[in-house]
């Protein structure tokens, strides 16, 4: 079920200030798009544009267009609600609700939507997603216990359970390893390799070698200086981008001659 | 003070700093103690001679005894640790101080109203009783009853002005509502009461005594409460599980229904209970919505209730002849009064205990 995003003529704004200037990519279904970049520059704040959380930002707003399918996503007829449920998002920290269990966080999507669903249909929904995020065997013996009992990269696998567990099309992983150990950041890089084969996958990551190594497509984003917007410099396939990359800037940041 | 330390004693009046590798001089752990109650000794010989009463004797001894730490330490350890240990003496004092008037209104409240805490002044009321006999179930019941309707009105109220500021309000608006809460907060209960009185005289005429006066008028104290203790307590719920509840596609008022609330359950039950705890003991706005009654009346939408405080008050000043056996109905009625607050927070610590969202470590 995944999906196509194009983007064209974005800019984003907090209140009057203007964040990001004039994005226009197209993300690939299935697979995975990787934006790097320094710090401030815009990476997630244009990742959470992509599925309207940018907006639960008090003053936050967008020009331009987000067609997912024909269907323009910043459309007047479009329900943001809506939006979020085809496009799921992990977050940088891992937030597993601290009042739910295991199982719960993982039927979070449906419980809070209140969809009736059979109980054994929820639990083959639950196992299903738990092992699509390779957790199923660690925690299958304590799912009653509280999520927030687990370790940090368990916890992180726990959210990308519960955001897969909803059927989006497309999920956006927000720096999802940055919180991780290299073990766990690798559990999760290959599950991001398995869960592109059905969902189109946006990652924002401070890791170089990360996004060279899981990504077919990397955004490069980069501003002039303070307070200036920023910008999509450069978006190419990741090998070209890591070996000879168009722009200049490009090559500086990944060969760490700045930043 | 006659207290000589283990350490040989000083060449100057301040203690010289102890070089390199050699071991400090102490002041043994029993020291402030054996300077307390050495003040406590000269003090009480002193007794006769001044012709002191307990709380002279120890406002002395503690004057002195503290005078004698700070010397001493400073003489044996250095000036840096007598002033940290007189602040210390200091310190530990004001707690002392403080405890005084509580432990003293503990122990008068206790020795007075445990005479008549029997079954008689929980099942009878004081229909026909002129002297000894006769209890406060009408006042009891009353309060009971006052106390639920008022929680029944405010905690929606507040609990929902609560969820409005921290969720939806921006801005100038909401300002101005935190402004007007806190105004609020500071409303004299005399002017609730009068409040409430004004209100129904309008429709019910002057002279009117109802129940549910005095609930409304105790709910004017307490939402103001109720909203300040839940606006901190959402506050405190991670934007993190708002926006992790928006990515999975559910709606804002699912999110603050299912994820929020339930995350602050335990902060929000405690700050309910103890805004009951708070108007539970009020006394004036009763005092002109409700006025008082010797019978049991259930009905808050039908004539004058009893309740504890004013049951109390009434007890109090108008005790009849003689006046021995209402003046110990009026204290027991004030220790029914503050078992229930002390149950009330109890209750509310448990809530806090039993609610609170489980690491599962």
């Amino acid at each position: 079920m995944a999906k196509r995003i194009d983007v064209s003529d974005l800019h984003i704004y907090y209140g009057n200030f203007l964040a990001v200037e004039n994005v226009n990519v197209s993300i690939e279904p299935r697979s995975i798009t990787a934006l790097i970049g320094p710090s401030g520059c815009g990476k997630s704040t244009f990742l959470r544009s992509l599925n309207r959380m940018h907006e639960v930002i008090p003053g936050a707003r967008v020009e331009g267009k987000v067609v997912m399918d024909g269907v323009d996503l910043y459309g007047s007829d479009v329900d943001p609600v809506d939006v979020r449920r085809q496009i799921g998002m992990v977050f940088q920290r891992p937030n597993p609700f601290p009042t739910m269990s295991i199982y719960e966080n993982v039927a979070a999507g449906l419980r809070l939507n209140a969809k009736r669903m059979k109980k054994s249909d929820l639990d083959d929904l639950v196992e299903r997603s738990l092992k699509g995020a390779n957790l199923w065997t660690e925690v299958k013996d304590r799912l009653d216990r509280p999520g927030a009992g687990l370790s940090g990269g368990q916890q992180q696998r726990l959210c990308i359970a519960r955001a897969i567990a909803v059927e989006p099309d497309v999920l956006l992983m927000d720096e999802p390893c940055s919180a991780l150990d290299p073990i766990s950041t690798l559990a999760i890089e290959d599950l991001m390799t398995e869960l592109k084969e059905r969902f189109t996958i946006v990652i924002v990551t401070h890791n170089m070698q990360q996004a060279a190594r899981v990504s077919e497509q990397t955004g490069f984003f980069n501003l002039n200086g303070v307070g200036q917007p920023g910008r999509l410099i450069e978006f190419n396939p990741t090998e070209k981008i890591f070996s000879n990359p168009d722009q200049k800037a490009t090559e500086d940041y990944i060969s760490g001659r700045f930043g | 003070m006659s207290q000589t330390s283990t350490a040989p004693a000083p060449t100057g009046s301040s203690a010289p700093t102890p070089r390199r590798g050699e071991r400090a001089r102490r002041v043994p752990n029993w020291a402030p103690w054996a300077a307390f109650a050495g003040a406590a000794v000269v003090v009480g010989a002193l007794w006769p001679l001044l012709d002191l009463n307990i709380a002279l004797f120890v406002l002395y001894t503690v004057v002195l005894g503290t005078l004698a730490v700070y010397l001493l330490t400073r003489s044996v350890e250095g000036s840096r640790q007598a002033i940290d240990r007189l602040v210390t003496c200091l310190v530990v004092s004001a707690f002392g101080l403080a405890m005084v008037p509580l432990v003293s209104l503990v122990w008068e409240v206790v020795s007075r109203g445990i005479g008549r805490l029997d079954g008689t002044f929980f099942n009878s009321s004081l229909v026909g009783i002129v002297g000894e006999g006769g209890g406060a179930y009408h006042a009891i019941m009353g309060t009971l009853i006052i106390t639920a309707l008022t929680t029944l009105i405010s905690v929606p109220i507040g609990l929902m002005t609560a969820v409005f500021l921290v969720e939806y309000a921006r801005g100038r608006l909401k300002r101005a509502i935190t402004f007007l809460v806190d105004v609020m907060t500071g409303i004299p209960s005399i002017v609730a009461g009068l409040f409430a009185y004004a209100l129904f005289a309008i429709f019910l005429g002057p002279g009117v005594r109802l129940g549910i006066m005095g609930a409304i008028a105790l709910s004017v104290l307490m939402i103001p409460v109720v909203v300040r203790s839940a606006e901190e307590v959402l506050k405190l719920v991670p934007n993190e599980l708002r926006e992790a509840s928006y990515a999975l596609g559910v709606p804002k008022w699912r999110t603050i229904v299912k994820v929020v609330i339930p995350t602050a359950i335990a902060g929000l039950g405690t700050g309910v209970t103890l805004a009951i705890a708070r108007v539970v003991g009020e006394t004036a706005p009763l005092l002109i919505t409700l006025g008082i009654t010797t019978a049991t009346n259930l009905n808050a939408f039908d004539g004058r209730m009893a309740t504890l405080p004013v049951y109390a008050y009434y007890q109090l000043t108008q005790p009849g002849v003689p006046p021995q056996f209402a003046t110990d109905r009026a204290w027991t009625a004030a220790l029914v009064l503050i078992i229930l607050v002390m149950g009330l927070n109890v209750v509310a610590r448990l809530i806090s205990r039993f609610f609170a969202p489980k690491s599962g470590r």
